[in-house]
């Protein structure tokens, strides 16, 4: 099942020609990963699927992107639905200066559609999917900033859990994270990708081998080439894509 | 002369500065005690004046003071709040944004005299106020609107992105992030500015000598149309009216006293609210 289509999407910050004619398709529950040198559209391309780039001003977008059977730009979906259907996680971990009870309840406080109860459980079974539950069980209402890097980015994890997604969009997760933060939160994608369809940046080449079913290698604005991970891995077809991944630059 | 002595040189000139600094504030602190802590007393805070001014203490002044800068504050804080918000966050053109700010920033600069003559056109004469409560009030809450803006401005403009980002990709719309993440986060912030408002409010003379204070008033307010006595203004009358200095100097230094004790005490709970805050938000 294709979760995510993309066909022939442009996109240009005024001037700037970031995304170049992709075309892409991520499959329903898998883990897909964006590899490319820095400044080649990774993020930006994520950031398209649930329509973060919109604050810029001078956003050009053309193409088509399904997101199930939605056309997420023609279709003028309710943003705040499209953004709890496709959650997403940032490079560095942002928990409010709030609880941790309270971070993981905002999604859900801001619908306005859930008792009291019904938020509370889903708290619970938000942090437990993130893995965070017996580490925060204790002391749901302390600071979410006393967490430490790596329960942060898995607080910010169950946060986006909270609303149910369908899509999970990871922004260099573990990029600010020590190797064993990293090395979890790894695994937590590997769980996770039984409930939702994972899109993961990552400058890590490792990491994408690891973890992802799909990467994705993107240069200079282009889709260069996408498929199977142990096939880009072993036998890429094009040879940047083998340059990239063989360390001739990045 | 070799380098080592340029650095002492330079050195000891800082010193001198921070001594300096503080030394001024412990003569003025210690002058002020010294000459005004005689007249301390119960009776003194919780008493009227007496006999001309020549006895009696200050409690209608501390009063009048107490609910101008609290009906002061009470106006210019939420306008100042929104103001700022809808600059930080809704003005759409950076060229409004600027000009507005220009003109928020040349409020802030004027003499507080002037906002007194403004204070007495405006609301003693043009909108009937007369001199009472509600126009000293105003005054204030005029003088104080564009230091409440900057401030919050200044806090919002503090808040990180990443949690507007992060509010936004959960779902959340404007409003919601602004009242839930943006607003909160910024609060303490707002708050210290609050609060040091305040202080300056209360220490301020030259806008209510036309519009609110009077030199001497038997009874305490009680409506928004009486005029109030208020501390600063007591100061001034009993050092530039008094007849009988004798009596009248060591009165008007125990009220500067009480004066520099309200202000210090609100600007020291504002610091206390700060650290907490920034305490219970640290990473």
């Amino acid at each position: 099942m294709v979760k995510i289509k993309t066909s022939s999407l442009n996109l240009h910050f005024g001037k700037n020609h970031v995304l170049k004619d992709i075309n892409l398709e991520i499959e329903e529950k898998k883990v897909t990963a964006i590899i490319g040198p820095s400044g080649c559209g990774k993020s930006t391309l994520l950031r398209t699927f649930n329509r973060m780039n919109d604050f810029k001003d001078d956003l050009k977008i053309s193409g088509s992107i399904m997101v199930g059977d939605q056309d997420i730009y023609l279709d003028k979906p309710d943003l705040s639905r499209l953004r709890a259907k496709v959650g997403m996680v940032f490079q560095k971990p942002n928990p409010f200066p709030k609880s941790i009870y309270r971070n993981v309840s905002f999604g859900l406080d801001i619908q306005g559609r859930y008792s009291r109860s019904q938020i509370q459980g889903i708290v619970e079974e938000s942090l437990k999917a993130a893995w965070l539950w017996d580490e925060v069980k204790d002391r749901l209402h302390s600071p979410a900033m006393a967490l430490s890097g790596g329960q942060q980015q898995r607080l910010c994890i169950a946060r986006a859990l909270a609303n149910s997604p369908e899509v999970l969009l990871l922004d260099e997760p573990t990029s600010a994270l020590d190797p064993q933060s990293t090395a979890r939160i790894e695994e937590l994608c590997l769980a996770l990708k039984d409930q939702v369809s994972i899109l993961i940046v990552t400058h890590n080449i490792a990491q994408a081998g690891r973890i992802s079913d799909y990467t994705a290698f993107m240069y200079l604005g282009e889709l260069v080439e996408f498929g199977k991970t142990a096939q880009i891995f072993t036998v890429p077809k094009d040879k940047r894509t083998e340059a990239y991944l063989t360390g001739v630059f990045g | 002369m070799n380098r080592d002595v340029y650095a002492k040189i330079g050195i000891s000139a800082l010193y001198a500065a921070v001594v300096c600094s503080v030394g001024f504030l412990i003569l003025f602190i210690t002058s002020i005690f010294l000459k005004g802590a005689g007249v301390l007393s119960f009776e003194f805070i919780f008493s009227g004046p007496r006999s001309a001014m020549t006895e009696g203490g200050i409690w209608p002044a501390l009063v009048g003071t107490f609910w101008l800068s609290l009906l002061a504050v009470m106006v210019s804080v939420p306008i100042g709040i929104l103001c700022a918000v809808w600059l930080f966050a809704y003005a759409k053109s950076s060229r409004l944004v600027s000009i507005i700010k220009i003109c928020v920033n040349t409020l802030a600069g004027v003499p507080s005299i002037i906002y007194g003559l403004f204070g007495m056109a405006i609301f003693v004469n043009m909108l009937g106020l007369d001199v009472s409560l509600i126009s000293g009030a105003l005054t204030l809450a005029v003088l104080s609107l564009p230091i409440v803006i900057n401030a919050s401005y200044e806090a919002l403009s503090s808040v990180s992105q990443d949690y507007m980002e992060a509010s936004y990709a959960l779902g959340a719309s404007k409003r919601q992030s602004i009242l839930r993440v943006l607003i909160p986060t910024a609060l303490p912030g707002i708050l210290t500015s609050v609060i040091l408002v305040t202080g300056r409010v209360a220490g301020e003379t030259a806008p209510i000598m036309f519009t609110a204070a009077t030199f001497f008033n038997r009874q305490l307010p009680k409506s928004l149309s009486d005029e109030v006595m208020a501390l600063p203004y007591h100061i001034f009358a009993l050092m530039t009216e008094g007849t009988h200095a004798a009596k009248q100097g060591p009165i008007a230094y125990g009220s500067a006293l009480i004066l520099l004790l309200l202000v210090l005490s609100i600007s020291s709970v504002s610091l206390i609210i700060r650290y907490r805050l920034r305490k219970k938000r640290q990473w």
